[in-house]
């Protein structure tokens, strides 16, 4: 292949023959593939990445198609039926799968929606505390000087107040709904992805590739979007899901003390609450929502756990 | 002749399923000869250190040995239990490691460390292990033995740990010393003391060294065997004097002749051309403070360092690590900013540029790093990464990724390669890549920040010979860092030399090599690995006198091997 001749001062001198250059034996390159891309291969050989997949799947899945899959209306009350035990007890009926609750309502269908506001509340509290956090330690970690001072400060700040202290306080001093959960969790929780995001922006600061990225005259912003946050992408990650276990653990005690989501809404904390005066004789109405919270927290933490295993070897061999 | 003291035969190791090869070691055959120097040479990747690995028992999980015998004193190694090991490793076998700093335990003083060889293998008592580690401390060379064994290793410089790394593995007098690249991580003139103090140790010990290296001047310096590996096979076996002047196998022949010679060709002189870069009383000081009220420790990194860059025109930045070199390039592109001093690139004062102004302006001047793994940014694909420069600057992105196709080309990486991510490269066409993106800002200057340090000399030679060849196409200035004489000799048109923050010489390549007048030049020029051997092959040096650094080492060649060439 010949340069063109008037396209730019790189070719102004060459001469026009083609330009040979002794290359070195090329071995023959493997498929393109992306980081990402070979870290969900590994990922199908992880264990615990894969069941925890699989079972977050599964519930999220449910939570999106609740409507279509939940056999009952969640908030229809039938007093006439009130705590019916689950199949698997012998006064168990098809018609309830997983029994009524004290108001009547269908347990399964309760169950279905309340992994709705389990994920939501997931979700978004990792969101909203994700973007502080990021935002605070990527800068803290890129800049370093007086914003990693300051930042660092508004960390030690944060770490200083007890999370499910405050979560209390704030809830029971404005009042429990599901938007005040989310905001509360999403504005207390960013405080490891900040320290993550710190520490890792700080390792890749000092990476020669950032260093081009300068002397190649990028602005600030797009180092940070481009070279970096690719690059801390997978410690974020894992810390997502850490969060977003713990805040699902949270609302389910916010809601169990009262302060959380308010009823009738069918949130798994709440439903535990709902059945405490009855779980010495009519224990399943503890247990199943218990259970759900337990194989939900276990699922986001093996995957967690899963992709920081399939991702921590990236790129370099 | 007399009886090796380790028989290798048929040893093959093998590699965990989804490597690149099957085994790392195959059909791998050796003898050690009591009392000699056996050298195995190869590239990275050829399985050289795995074969000292299987020879102290140290190998790692992942690799079976698969078959063949280690023979040593009537026993089959490779059948050896742990506890077997224990007694044989440190007491007839020791070994010496390529990084003194991770191999010394940092929070333990020196002394503790030789004394701990004899405690684990329940020698001595403690006041005899004490006297017996100051004594070693003496034997390898330490200055003030009695005082350095209270040392801790951080105190100590590469050069010193790596001696006190020798005199734990001399401590219980084994017959067999296993050295794995011992002098990689240390300076050339540090390295040349190193090898002297193995020789002479070898010598006075008589010992048998198994010496693991990829740099065939070290060979020439020390080995009195050597072994070729290539890809975890023998290639060629036999006294040193046979391989490295009468080399059998392409494969030998091709790895010398990739050792770039120490002598300069000669080099038309780009006097008149113009001045592309220059740096004038350059300065730039790192102040350190003990503690909040301690001291203020101040480091002069670069001292009123001053040069000019022509066009078409290589000048060389020459010295030891801590030389100054590598923030003098940092200070060049202006990735620090210097406490005194001007850079102009052409007509403008590059210094006084900041902001957007400086942003658009950057592109004049553009850097190669070390090292080829963390200059690529592993999650954008080699298109991305060598055509976000140009975009930054407005070049439309069809544009750019048409010449970023010319640019691979240029380079001697296929087109395809464009959509590849970086894990798909090895180090020298990574180094291709990085050389690419470079060139992609349509530069003035380059500067090469030990470009080719981190890669094998086969490799070295084509990406030396790439960035000549850009040069003189592209008319470049450029900036070339090196610790490495010989590839300054080969690629550089003038050289100056740092020391200390400073530079102590600068003068065009090959006068410097025939007449340095500096003394620490003399120094560094007879450190230069290997110059036995050029001597040795003195007749086909092209016509003019030698370089000068052969006359300083002469003498101390023929010290250290105890014969004339």
């Amino acid at each position: 292949m010949t340069l063109q001749p008037s396209a730019s001062p790189l070719s102004a001198g060459l001469p026009e023959t083609p330009v040979t250059v002794p290359a070195e034996p090329q071995a023959p390159l493997p498929a393109a593939r992306s980081p990402t891309a070979l870290a969900l291969r590994r990922g199908l050989h992880h264990g615990g990445f894969m069941i925890g997949a699989v079972i977050l799947g599964v519930i999220v899945l449910a939570a999106l198609a609740a409507p279509l899959i939940a056999p009952h209306d969640p908030y229809a009350q039938d007093v006439s039926r009130r705590l019916i035990p689950p199949i698997w007890n012998a006064k168990g009926s098809w018609d309830h799968v997983l029994g009524t609750d004290k108001l009547g309502r269908d347990y399964l269908s309760r169950l279905i929606y309340g992994s709705q506001i389990s994920l939501l509340i997931g979700i978004a509290a990792a969101c909203i505390s994700g973007l502080i956090g990021t935002v605070l330690g990527i800068c803290a970690g890129y800049f370093g000087g007086k914003v990693d001072a300051l930042v660092s400060y508004v960390v030690t700040t944060r770490l200083a107040m007890p999370v499910v202290l405050v979560a209390f306080a704030m809830a029971s001093l404005v009042g429990g709904s599901l938007k005040v959960v989310v905001l509360v969790l999403g504005l207390l929780l960013w405080d490891r992805f900040a320290v993550v995001t710190r520490a890792a922006t700080r390792q890749i600061r000092d990476q020669d590739f950032v260093a081009a990225a300068r002397a190649a005259g990028f602005s600030n912003a797009r180092i940070l979007f481009q070279e970096i946050l690719p690059n801390i992408f997978n410690a974020l990650i894992v810390v997502a899901t850490l969060e977003m276990a713990h805040a699902i653990l949270l609302e389910a005690a916010l809601s169990f003390l009262g302060l959380g989501v308010q009823p009738p809404l069918p949130s798994w904390g709440l439903m535990i609450a709902e059945g405490k005066p009855y779980m010495f004789f009519q224990p399943w109405v503890i247990t199943i929502p218990g259970v759900a919270l337990l194989v939900l927290v276990l699922a986001i933490n093996l995957l967690g756990d899963g992709l920081r295993d399939v991702t921590a070897p990236e790129g370099r061999r | 002749m007399s009886e090796p003291v380790i028989r290798i035969r048929n040893l093959t190791l093998a590699l965990p399923k989804g490597a690149d090869r099957p085994n790392a070691v195959e059909d791998l055959s050796l003898d050690l000869m009591p009392g000699k120097i056996l050298c195995v040479v190869g590239e990275s990747g050829s399985g050289k250190s795995m074969s000292a690995y299987a020879l102290t028992g140290l190998l790692p999980r992942a690799l079976t040995p698969m078959g063949g015998r280690i023979e040593f004193e009537g026993r089959d190694l490779l059948a050896l239990g742990e506890r077997d090991w224990r007694s044989l490793r440190g007491r007839r076998i020791a070994m010496v490691f390529q990084e003194p700093m991770t191999a010394l335990n940092p929070v333990m003083r020196i002394g503790d460390q030789i004394a701990e060889m004899f405690e684990a293998h329940g020698l001595l008592t403690k006041p005899e292990r004490k006297a017996k580690a100051i004594a070693l401390a003496a034997e390898v060379g330490l200055p003030d033995p009695a005082q350095i064994v209270r040392a801790y290793p951080h105190q100590l410089s590469g050069g010193q740990r790596q001696r006190a790394m020798i005199a734990m593995a001399l401590a219980l007098e084994p017959s067999i010393l296993v050295a794995d690249e011992p002098t990689t991580a240390l300076d050339v003139t540090t390295q040349a003391q190193i090898l002297k103090l193995i020789r002479d140790l070898q010598r006075r010990r008589g010992m048998s060294v198994l010496f693991i290296t990829h740099d065939f001047g070290v060979v020439a310096d020390i080995a009195d065997h050597v072994a070729v590996l290539q890809r975890g096979k023998l290639v060629e076996s036999g006294s040193a004097a046979d391989v490295l002047r009468n080399p059998q196998h392409p494969y030998t022949k091709a790895l010398l002749a990739a050792v770039p010679s120490i002598v300069p060709p000669e080099r038309e002189s780009r006097e008149g051309a113009p001045i592309a870069l220059s740096a004038i009383g350059l300065t730039k000081t790192y102040t350190s403070r003990r503690g909040l009220f301690g001291p203020p420790r101040i480091v002069h990194a670069v001292k009123e360092v001053a040069f000019d860059v022509r066009r078409g025109e290589t000048l060389g930045l020459v010295g030891e690590s801590g030389s100054g070199k590598s923030t003098t390039a940092r200070l060049a592109i202006r990735l620090i900013d210097p406490d005194r001093g001007t850079i102009r690139l052409g007509a403008l004062d590059y210094t006084a540029l900041g902001g957007n102004r400086l942003r658009s302006e950057r592109k004049r001047i553009q850097m190669i790093f070390q090292d080829p793994f963390a200059s690529l940014n592993p999650r954008r694909t080699v298109e991305q990464i060598i055509i976000a420069g140009p975009i930054a600057h407005g070049i439309p992105a069809r544009e750019a990724r048409a010449r970023a196709r010319e640019l691979l080309d240029l380079v001697g990486l296929s087109p395809s390669a464009a959509e590849r991510y970086p894990n798909a490269f090895s180090g020298g066409q990574r180094q291709r890549i990085g050389i690419a993106r470079a060139l992609a800002m349509e530069p003035d200057v380059l500067v090469a920040d030990e470009a080719v340090s981190a890669l094998d000399v086969s490799v070295q030679a084509q990406v030396l010979d790439l960035l000549e060849d850009l040069k003189q196409r592209l008319n470049l200035a450029m900036l070339f860092i090196t610790h490495d004489l010989r590839v300054a000799a080969k690629i550089c048109d003038r050289i100056a030399v740092m020391h200390r923050g400073e530079i102590v010489e600068q003068r065009r390549t090959a006068d410097l090599f025939r007449q340095p007048e500096h003394p620490y030049t003399r120094d560094l020029l007879s450190a230069v690995p290997g110059l036995q051997r050029d001597v040795a092959c003195r007749e086909t040096w092209p016509e003019g006198p030698a370089p000068a650094g052969f006359y300083f080492r002469q003498a101390s060649i023929q010290e250290l091997t105890g014969s004339t060439t």
